[in-house]
């Protein structure tokens, strides 16, 4: 196809544009994560070998390919190290969306029913923290949750604790972090769903007989399952490779993927290994993935 | 169709069940009002409707006739008022514990739930035992004519479809009552005319008590017993079709229900059971005094189209004589044939403007009249009717 041709079917072009990117910035780049996997750990730069030299000629191609090996992935399978790390994110991911949408539905389905001036006013409100750098943001909840920090003084000011509680470097002041830094991207797509959900549904399940607490679970949360499928993958999907906010937060006994993924790379220098455990997390976080669009692609069969 | 079909529990309630002979409504509405912020929807509305009546509340967009049904329905609380259902006070209890069901506009049909879960969902609701439900569904199916459709989804369905469906749905608990808010404005004008004939033999057959909001006019007068005018929150009258139409109450109501010629009267003088009236578009009119006297008010001489006579010599009349007929004389200004109808707009000699509605009774055209041909418009003084302004 000449550029001509291309740009006088800008409509082809788009719909190529997104194919390109993921090869670009995601197909090629998961290729070197890949092949680093699948190589040895080398006190030299870059810290691994085989190195591919294409100038080097065919045979030496040929022999680096023949080096490459699955130890990383039998290593990361045998160690108890990764697989507790695997399984902690996992749980933690699991609670915290949880939380989240037990948190952020109420808060989204009040968004939906206000006047329709105030829910431009409340959409503000839950995107204005974006304003702000997330890690200043995660550090401001260090200083509320210190010994002396603002939540302390308050808990002993009301005389609900006699002293100080430990919070920081604890699961609970993690899971707040969590909480407090994902909740807009569980509430955005609940909104969405529910904003545009007719009200006369609501209505009608009324008329027909069911009390609130039915209108609710047999027509409202339903209907509003497809907000719910892609609030909840938007928040858990990240969530397990968190690094971040465990890291300031949570206490340094038991480590999530993320953050043993950092120590393997920064501090053992071991790039294969590294490479090998954020492969795994990656398969891990596709199947979370395929089952929710096997789900749609049934809905959508059943239409 | 079934045929033995089991009477409802509405039509019990209308032989009498609940009511013995006292002849006293299903449905009392008291002085009932409702304010959204300083906007009066509805002001002070009292009606009553007796079981098994097919009623219409008409009226243009926004005059509050919505807002009347919603709050039968139970959507919307009154701010004053009672709603008395069989004697008891439901104003303020929640739509679900009314037994009222509503079909709504654009059918609010659950997108997730096949035709026969939609139609069942307010059996379940009711606790009914399941074998029960089956029946009713299939029942109502039947009645609608649905069958063979029961496992679609909503949006497997036409419009028409989707509009039996909601029907099925809201009939399927056999309600005291059922709020129609306007179910036929989402279909085409064939279908809707097809829908309207089915809507009223259903009701009678099944002896419920309907209530249908409504802002065409036609499809008001064709189906309910009696139409209630709705005007900015008010209701302007009460009555059957026939009343509505040819003894509107006001000027208003004349206007908005059909067409209608308009004279405004500038002198009047009493002749035996006549008024002689002066007015400034089309002479001197003779009128049947009205029933209630007008007194010293402005008023209007109102003439329907289609009580209009046109001819190219007008018969011969005496002003005094008792059978006085009214004569003016014009030419055609527009001619607007409608298949059924022509419509002429004659502009008289004396100023005024009038609309005629001639019936094509003839296939060929010997009786129709051209563009600027001289003619005279005759009515009798019984077809017209004095309007208060």
């Amino acid at each position: 196809m000449s550029a001509r041709r291309i740009f006088a079917r800008p409509a082809r072009f788009a719909a190529i544009a997104p194919y390109v990117w993921m090869v670009l910035f995601f197909l090629v780049p998961f290729g070197f994560v890949l092949k680093i996997s699948l190589s040895q750990t080398a006190i030299a730069q870059p810290p691994y070998e085989p190195v591919f030299d294409l100038t080097a000629g065919w045979t030496a191609i040929r022999a680096a390919f023949a080096a490459l090996g699955i130890d990383n992935f039998k290593l990361i399978a045998s160690d108890d190290l990764y697989v507790f790390a695997y399984l902690r994110s996992l749980t933690v991911a699991v609670t915290a969306t949880a939380l989240l949408l037990l948190i952020g539905y109420p808060i989204a389905y009040g968004m939906a029913r206000l006047p329709k001036r105030w829910q431009a006013v409340a959409m503000v409100l839950v995107i204005v923290p974006f304003w702000t750098s997330f890690l200043i943001r995660i550090y401001a909840w260090i200083n509320i949750l210190q010994h002396d920090g603002l939540l302390n003084q308050i808990l002993l000011a009301l005389h609900l604790v006699r002293e100080p509680v430990v919070w920081l470097s604890t699961d609970t002041a993690m899971y707040i972090g969590i909480v407090y830094s994902y909740l807009p991207f569980m509430i955005l797509p609940l909104y969405a769903t529910l904003a545009k959900m007719e009200p006369a549904l609501e209505e009608a399940a009324g008329d027909l007989g069911a009390p609130p607490w039915q209108v609710f679970w047999l027509v409202t949360f339903p209907l509003s399952l497809p907000g719910v499928g892609a609030g909840v993958l938007l928040c858990f999907i990240p969530i397990v490779g968190e690094f971040v906010i465990p890291d300031l937060l949570a206490g340094s006994n038991s480590l999530m993927i993320g953050q043993t993924l950092w120590l393997e790379f920064f501090t053992n220098k071991d790039w294969p290994v590294a490479s090998s455990a954020a492969i795994v997390l990656l398969v891990v976080l596709l199947l979370p993935l395929l089952l929710y669009e096997r789900l749609q692609r049934r809905q959508l069969e059943q239409r | 169709m079934t045929d033995e079909l089991p009477r409802t529990d509405a039509a019990a309630h209308a032989a009498g069940d609940a009511h013995p002979a006292t002849g006293e409504p299903l449905l009392r509405i008291e002085g009932v009002a409702k304010t959204f912020g300083t906007f009066r929807a509805v002001d002070g509305v009292s009606l009553d409707i007796k079981a098994g009546e097919f009623f219409a509340l008409l009226g243009p967009s926004g005059c509050g006739k919505t807002t009347l049904l919603r709050m039968l329905a139970g959507f919307e609380a009154p701010d004053e008022g009672r709603i008395l259902l069989g004697g008891k006070d439901i104003a303020q209890a929640l739509p679900h514990e009314r037994p009222i069901n509503m079909m709504f506009q654009n059918y609010a049909l659950f997108p997730h739930l096949s035709v026969r879960d939609n139609i069942a969902f307010g059996l379940k609701r009711a606790g009914m035992a399941r074998a029960d439900i089956a029946t009713r569904v299939a029942e109502m199916v039947a009645l609608v004519k649905l069958d063979g459709l029961e496992k679609r989804k909503p949006d497997q369905l036409s419009g028409g479809q989707r509009q039996r469906v909601a029907l099925a749905r809201a009939l399927a608990r056999r309600p005291q009552l059922l709020l129609l808010d306007e179910p036929l404005a989402a279909l085409d004008k064939k279908l809707r005319e097809n829908t309207q004939g089915e809507l009223m033999e259903l009701q009678r057959r099944l002896g419920m008590t309907f209530i249908i909001v409504t802002h065409d006019q036609e499809e008001a007068m064709t189906m309910a017993d009696r139409i209630g005018v709705m005007n900015a929150g008010k209701l302007a009258q009460v009555a059957g079709p026939r009343e509505l139409y040819e003894a509107p109450r006001s000027r208003w109501i004349a206007e908005f229900v059909g067409d209608i010629n308009l004279f405004d009267a500038e002198s009047k003088l009493r002749d035996g059971h006549r008024l002689v009236v002066g007015t400034r578009d089309a002479g001197t009119l003779v009128v049947a005094e009205p029933r209630q006297p007008v007194g010293e008010s402005r008023f209007a001489v109102a003439i329907r189209p289609e009580k209009i006579k046109l001819s190219r010599r007008g018969p011969v009349s005496e002003a005094g004589h008792e059978n006085a007929i009214n004569r003016l004389d014009g030419v055609i200004a527009d001619v607007c044939y409608l298949g059924g109808t022509t419509t002429y707009k004659v502009k008289l000699d004396t100023g005024g403007l009038v609309q005629a509605s001639v019936a094509n009774s003839a296939r060929l055209d010997v009786d129709a009249y051209s563009l600027n041909q001289q003619i005279v418009a005759w009515f009798s003084p019984d077809d017209c009717v004095v309007l208060p302004s």
